[in-house]
């Protein structure tokens, strides 16, 4: 069959038009969110920065703006964060060891498989009613540090539980195989051999879900941090606030000095998120260096 | 694995654990010591945080934590006996004093001070010049057919209405609709809902046929870019714009209301508590209008302490839900009745 050559340049033109069209809708598609994220970044910075210095740290929350600071909510958050840390990195790591070393494949552990990734999907103020239910109520702690913390435990559990399992799934089995024919035992394959080498990994998911744990206000309101409170606790059973429930007070509050010192809040949370963000990428890199040298 | 493996992970906690209890004020300590536990209303809270943060300077040891959990859900741990104070932007509701009840919570009521909900438009609407309460139930009632502002009074033109407002969990959205169109809740539901009313604002500054309404305060801070229109309540004979003055005295109608708080009886019996309330009747009519809210008169919160000090429980807006328009007359001899 002949095909008139006129008829199927122009057939290779559309085609080459609407693939060069796919091509920059995509990279428009890129830049969006990049664009949009500097726009924010840009503002939130030219409106919070002029209030933020040291006075701002240090000073408890007040009426008047200029008086107002981020001292509690600092503090707050940071102790929520060393009582989340303490709880769903242990418990989150074994829970990982078990179902990647341990556990066989079956039924319960399908089941458990389900059901982790399941909770990951669950949102945030569920978590709060929960907490509410068991650890405010059930439990008797009250509206304190160790609540609040648990609440955001359980709420990072199933991430932790996830990137670990990924984690350890990425350790080559040729390791366990050659601990093993050296004559050790599961334990000791597992502490000395395969956890070090998953570290980075395991590391990575750990800040991450830190980083989330940071941002979570919903249920943080329901096991009922406080949203004005002039003192940093002292111990785990002290009340509590965090950055992100001070931020929203300020930004939802009618005098426009507020949506600065707002703005100058976030500075301050994206700030440690950069941090932590900036730890996490620094111990994968010790871990690395340190499993190659 | 060695130690050093888990020092990112303790160095986390370090930090967590190092923090020290500093206090707000260094020194000066009042003997007072012990903690405060509010929770309710966002609308009240900074009033509350307020006197909180003035109480620190005088009472250095005592502690006092403010959350917001809504009215609603402040009642439901007020009811239990899980706070010491509720704030509110209505009175009790019948179904939460019965909770209260049932748990052996008795409580005294106390009005602290007044908001207006106030209704808005362009600075560029030239022709609307006040407001009846029946033209905004035209406006506003559930499956209102209103979409043109002839259609409210014929003579004005026939542009579409945006219509902004809090959404339907917000205590102002809760009063506004009871107001206005008899029912705590009932409302039109195709206009844009905003829990920030600060994004009202900005609907309404930039459209200039819009309506919109917010709390009092934020139409204070945002007069330069928005009006607020006057408001001709039922068997008025004048409209009345929102003014700290209308809104104190009443005539600001349907649109004012008063806002509480409700202490438990047995927490008051604790010193630092007790201690907290009698600073925050004493202290109110400076902090109240510093956080953008209309005092009550001096007289009004001399009645307020009085029904406190003689420890009289129960409400006298007697479980009516969002009470409307009520002046300060009203309080006033409700107080003495009580």
């Amino acid at each position: 069959m002949q095909v008139d050559p006129q008829v199927s340049a122009r057939i290779m033109r559309r085609s080459q038009a609407i693939d060069g069209l796919f091509r920059t809708f995509c990279a428009i598609c890129t830049w969006a969110g990049i664009v949009l994220l500097f726009v924010l970044i840009g503002k939130i910075v030219y409106e919070g920065l002029p209030g933020l210095n040291m006075d701002f740290i240090n000073n408890f929350p007040s009426r008047r703006p200029g008086r107002a600071g981020l001292k509690a909510a600092i503090w707050g958050s940071v102790w929520l964060m060393g009582t989340v840390t303490v709880f769903a990195v242990p418990v989150g790591v074994c829970a990982a060891i078990y179902l990647e070393e341990y556990g066989k494949r079956g039924r319960l552990s399908n089941f458990l498989e389900t059901n982790i990734s399941n909770l990951a999907g669950v949102p945030s103020i569920v978590y709060g009613i929960l907490g509410l239910a068991i650890f405010v109520r059930t439990m008797h702690m009250g509206v304190s540090v160790l609540a609040g913390g648990l609440t955001l435990a359980l709420l990072v559990l199933p991430v932790i539980i996830v990137s670990s399992r990924e984690a350890l799934r990425a350790v080559p089995p040729g390791y366990r195989s050659a601990s093993y024919a050296l004559g050790a035992t599961k334990w000791q394959t597992t502490w000395k051999i395969v956890l070090p080498s998953a570290m980075p990994g395991v590391l990575t998911g750990v800040i991450l879900s830190l980083s989330r744990a940071m941002g979570e206000t919903a249920p943080l309101i329901l096991v009922g941090a406080a949203s004005y409170i002039a003192s940093t606790p002292g111990s785990p059973m002290d009340q509590y606030t965090a950055l992100p429930i001070q931020i929203y007070d300020w930004a939802s509050r009618p005098q426009a000095e507020f949506k600065d010192l707002a703005a100058s809040g976030i500075i301050v949370l994206l700030f440690v998120l950069f941090l932590m963000n900036a730890l996490a990428i620094y111990s994968r890199q010790r871990f690395l260096s340190k499993l190659k040298g | 694995m060695r130690l050093s493996h888990f020092l990112p992970l303790a160095a986390v906690f370090a930090i967590g654990c190092g923090s020290s209890s500093e206090q707000a004020t260094p020194a000066g300590s009042s003997g007072l010591s012990g903690n405060v536990q509010a929770d309710g209303s966002s609308t009240v809270f900074p009033i509350t945080a307020a006197v909180a943060e003035e109480f620190k300077f005088v009472h250095p040891d005592v502690q006092v934590a403010v959350s917001y959990s809504g009215t609603g859900g402040g009642f439901k741990k007020f009811d239990i006996g899980e706070t010491d104070m509720n704030n509110a932007s209505r009175p009790i509701k019948q179904i939460e004093i019965d909770q209260a009840t049932s748990n052996g919570v008795e409580f005294i009521e106390l009005p602290i001070a007044f908001d207006g909900v106030s209704v808005i438009i362009n600075p560029k609407n030239d022709f609307v010049d006040y407001l009846t309460a029946e033209e905004l139930n035209a406006i506003w009632e559930p499956g209102s057919t209103v979409t043109t502002w002839s259609q409210v009074r014929s003579g004005w033109p026939e542009e579409e209405i945006k219509l902004y407002g809090p959404g339907p969990d917000s205590g102002t959205f809760d009063y506004f609709t009871e107001a206005i169109n008899g029912d705590g809740g009932a409302c039109r539901s195709d206009f844009t809902a905003s829990e920030d009313d600060n994004l009202i604002v900005t609907g309404v500054a930039g459209d200039r046929y819009a309506l919109g309404f917010l709390g009092y305060a934020y139409f204070v801070e945002n007069q330069s870019i928005v009006n607020a229109v006057p408001i001709q309540g039922e068997g008025r004979d004048k409209a009345v714009g929102p003014t700290s003055d209308s809104i104190m005295t009443g005539t600001y109608f349907p649109l004012s209301r008063p806002l509480f708080i409700y202490v438990r009886l047995e927490s008051a019996e604790r010193p630092e508590v007790d201690e907290f309330i009698r600073f925050y009747l004493a202290n109110a009519p400076e902090l109240v209008p510093d956080v953008g809210y209309i005092q009550l008169p001096q007289s009004a919160y001399d009645l307020v302490l009085e029904r406190y000090e003689n420890r009289v429980t129960g409400s006298v807006f007697a479980g009516e839900g969002a009470t409307v328009g009520v002046s300060i007359e009203d309080i006033l001899s409700r107080e003495g009745a009580g």
